[in-house]
């Protein structure tokens, strides 16, 4: 088979790997889209919180630790534990439980029935908020974050691709173990949408809120139970993203990478985000590998937006969005 | 009691701070995408300076005044930052940012206030007969290309016309600030230059070292900031490729950088102006005076890291220049001239530097009229990931000035014949 075949066939393997993380970004904007109609403008920074959680629960890090030893002159860093991962991760998704029962709470409840522009205003507010919060109560140092996920290439997937083709293609691990988990987590929320009540009270109100309230659904609980599934997404992507570079500043802008799938996938479709991640992951990857090298490289962020434009100019309202009709 | 009141608030509003103060405003960015780094880099200038107000009453017997100005390493944040503190009485501006950098060479220029680009920003700003306010020592982007492949050479007993050697980099005007180097050193020396754009921030760079995996360079150079040098790492990892082929700029040569790849990073070596560690008698010192005393800039966790050494280097350059402009004009107090003149004539000796409490922490350099940027020296570390530390493995060596030098002259210039400047001392 010819080298550059087969380089294209490793470079399709790791845009489909590397469209999966994508899709866990694009699925949290997806979750409260579509339940609420507000297009969360905080998804990354709520992945960047989460993650950081994470890791100072794990690390036994004394939240707010700066401002309380300038306050009191104490020195209190550390509470001395040191938790495992999955201690670890339900104690965040506990944490991002009741920071979308605070969000809710706290802002949206009181912006019902308010234009979508001034919900996506209130979710900007709510991102640079988080952002100085994550900053105060964990610090702003770069975090190693390890709960156990392996890292590197598949000897496995080496051996065998060497073995038939002469060159062995590189996978990452954790690439692997991000695309089981995403699958499992749709799956997950398949079954809780089609077959829980409360999935099912979701659904209702993704398709008519007032509907759904006249037959005495709790839009306030629907919306809580959405943020806290959205704030579980974005720990998953947060620690995805986090074991690849470090916890930081940064995991917040991985946001960028979500909206040209949102546009391709379309914004109230899971199947579409998940579909949308892969389409966007394999073209930028393949146009990079292709094309890059042709016009200088560094191709990958702004082709992943032509290719959503290209999409929308024949679907407005993405792969899998739901067409919008306006009666006159 | 109303007009009192009055009174106080507009004294405050027209009071600048004690005339004599000597006044250095620090750009800082301890938020953001670059907080990790922009922290270290603030404690070290600012404790650096508090050192030497507690303990020796100031510089030669002036206090010193540090205005803190956050940029979040935005551009026109830094701008504002710098319209903002010039009418204090500032006397040296240290962006700690390319792009801040360029956009302060016109203005500083005019106001008459010296810029110190300390190893990055415009590079040609060595050649002070066009660039007379801005300063680059003890070394730039193009001493450190040189200094790259110096080491590469070194390792390869001076032959690497048969190496092929890649730069990852960050698809922005200060990544690409060592290519034209690179390429006109792969003339002289033979080896063959592969280029890796990575965009900002450079979270995701999978295409580029799949590419590595498939071409096999001998050595890759990397020119990155923030979290692209994590990534990188972690990605140079995933793949085995050798970490003591791997070399950063000084910007990519931190324990924030080396630290989320745990153990496998060991090995990776990064270029450095200055030496590294605490093991220094003005640790002691800042501990003494600054930490323990509750007047560190931070949380007084930074000590001894790279970023932070490197920010009281900063801190030590800026006061040994004002030193010697105070020497210069026989005067305590200072102004943005004098601070220049100073600084064109500063001279680093090793017993300037033991005398500071800092042996051997830096390259002997003097600066001239007609050279802002020092000798060009520079270093090498290697990361011990056990030890979590960074060492030099080799001494100071200079860049391939040969090279170099008509790049300056050339790129000067032209900056010159674009802004009708007369090149000349002043």
């Amino acid at each position: 088979m010819p080298d550059q075949l087969l380089f294209a066939m490793e470079v399709l393997l790791n845009g489909l790997m590397a469209g999966v993380l994508y899709a866990l970004v694009a699925l949290g904007f997806v979750l409260i889209y579509k339940a609420s109609g507000i297009f969360n403008y905080a998804q990354g920074v709520m992945a960047l919180f989460a993650a950081m959680t994470l890791v100072g629960i794990m690390e036994g890090q004394v939240p707010f630790a700066h401002l309380i030893n300038a306050a009191f002159g104490t020195d209190l860093h550390v509470f001395g534990w040191q938790l495992s991962g999955l201690v670890g991760i339900v104690l965040t998704a506990l944490i991002m439980i009741a920071l979308a029962w605070a969000v809710n709470h706290l802002i949206f409840r009181h912006l019902v029935n308010q234009e979508p522009i001034i919900l996506f205003m209130a979710t900007i507010g709510l991102a640079y908020f988080m952002e100085g919060l994550g900053d105060l109560m964990w610090g702003a140092d770069i975090k190693k974050l390890d709960v156990g996920l392996p890292q590197g290439i598949n000897g496995w997937i080496d051996t065998v691709t060497f073995d038939a083709f002469g060159y062995g293609f590189f996978i990452d691990n954790l690439d692997i173990w991000a695309t089981v988990i995403a699958a499992v987590l749709v799956i997950a929320l398949m079954i809780f949408s089609q077959y829980s009540k409360q999935g099912r009270a979701l659904r209702a109100v993704a398709d008519d809120h007032q509907a759904a309230l006249s037959v005495g659904i709790s839009l306030n609980f629907i919306w809580v139970l959405v943020w806290s599934i959205a704030g579980f997404v974005a720990l998953v992507a947060g620690i995805m993203w986090g074991t690849k570079s470090g916890v930081q500043f940064s995991l917040s802008l991985i946001a960028l990478k979500a909206l040209p799938v949102l546009m391709l996938g379309g914004f109230t479709s899971i199947p579409g985000a998940i579909v949308g991640g892969l389409i966007i992951g394999v073209g930028e990857k393949l146009f990079e590998f292709a094309i890059g090298p042709m016009v200088g490289g560094a191709t990958e962020n702004w082709f992943a937006y032509v290719l959503a434009l290209l999409f929308l100019v024949f679907r407005p309202q993405g792969l899998f969005g739901e067409r919008l009709i306006e009666r006159v | 009691m109303k007009k009192v009141l009055v009174s106080a608030v507009a004294a405050a509003l027209v009071a600048g701070p004690a005339a004599a103060d000597l006044v250095f405003p620090d750009l800082s960015y301890r938020t953001g995408p670059y907080a990790a780094n922009g922290i270290p880099f603030s404690d070290g200038y600012q404790d650096y300076m508090t050192l030497l107000n507690e303990r020796d009453g100031g510089i030669g017997g002036e206090m010193i005044k540090v205005i803190e100005c956050e940029t979040g390493y935005n551009t026109e944040k830094g701008v504002e930052c710098y319209e903002a503190t010039k009418g204090e009485g500032a006397l040296l501006y240290q962006p700690l940012s390319t792009g801040i950098t360029y956009q302060l060479i016109p203005k500083a220029t005019a106001d008459g206030i010296p810029v110190h680009s300390m190893g990055y920003g415009r590079t040609s700003a060595k050649n002070g007969e066009v660039f007379h306010n801005i300063f680059n020592y003890p070394a730039n982007y193009w001493d450190g290309a040189s200094h790259a492949i110096t080491q590469i050479l070194n390792e390869n007993e001076g032959d690497i016309a048969d190496l092929k050697i890649a730069l990852v980099y960050h698809n922005s005007a200060y990544g690409k600030e060592p290519i034209r180097t690179l390429e006109e050193l792969s003339k002289k020396h033979g080896y063959e230059l592969s280029l890796l754009p990575v965009d900002s921030p450079g979270q995701e760079q999978k295409s580029q070292w799949l590419q590595i995996r498939r071409e096999r360079p001998d050595y890759v150079i990397m020119w990155g900031w923030g979290v692209m040098n994590q990534v990188a790492i972690q990605e140079a990892v995933n793949i085995r490729y050798p970490m003591d082929h791997f070399i950063g700029i000084w910007w990519s040569g931190s324990e924030n950088d080396v630290l989320p790849a745990g153990e496998a990073a060991d090995g990776y070596k990064a270029l450095t102006f200055h030496n590294l560690g605490s093991d220094y008698p003005v640790y002691d010192d800042l501990k003494k005076y600054v930490v323990d005393a509750g007047k560190a800039a931070g949380a007084g966790d930074q000590l001894g890291t790279a970023l932070y050494s490197r920010g009281m280097y900063a801190a030590m350059l800026a006061t040994e220049a004002a030193r010697t402009a105070q020497d210069m004009f026989d005067t305590k107090a200072l102004t943005p001239a004098q601070m220049r003149d100073g600084m064109e004539n500063l001279e680093m000796t090793e017993a300037k530097m033991a005398a500071l409490g800092l042996p051997n922490f830096g390259p002997e350099f003097k600066v001239t009229c007609s050279n802002h940027g020092g000798d060009g020296l520079g270093a090498v570390a290697q990361w011990d990931a056990k030890a979590r530390e960074w060492s030099l493995i080799t001494d100071y060596f200079p860049a391939d000035e040969e090279v170099l030098n008509p790049l300056i002259t050339a790129d000067s210039m032209a900056f010159a014949e674009e802004n009708n400047i007369t090149p000349g001392c002043m």
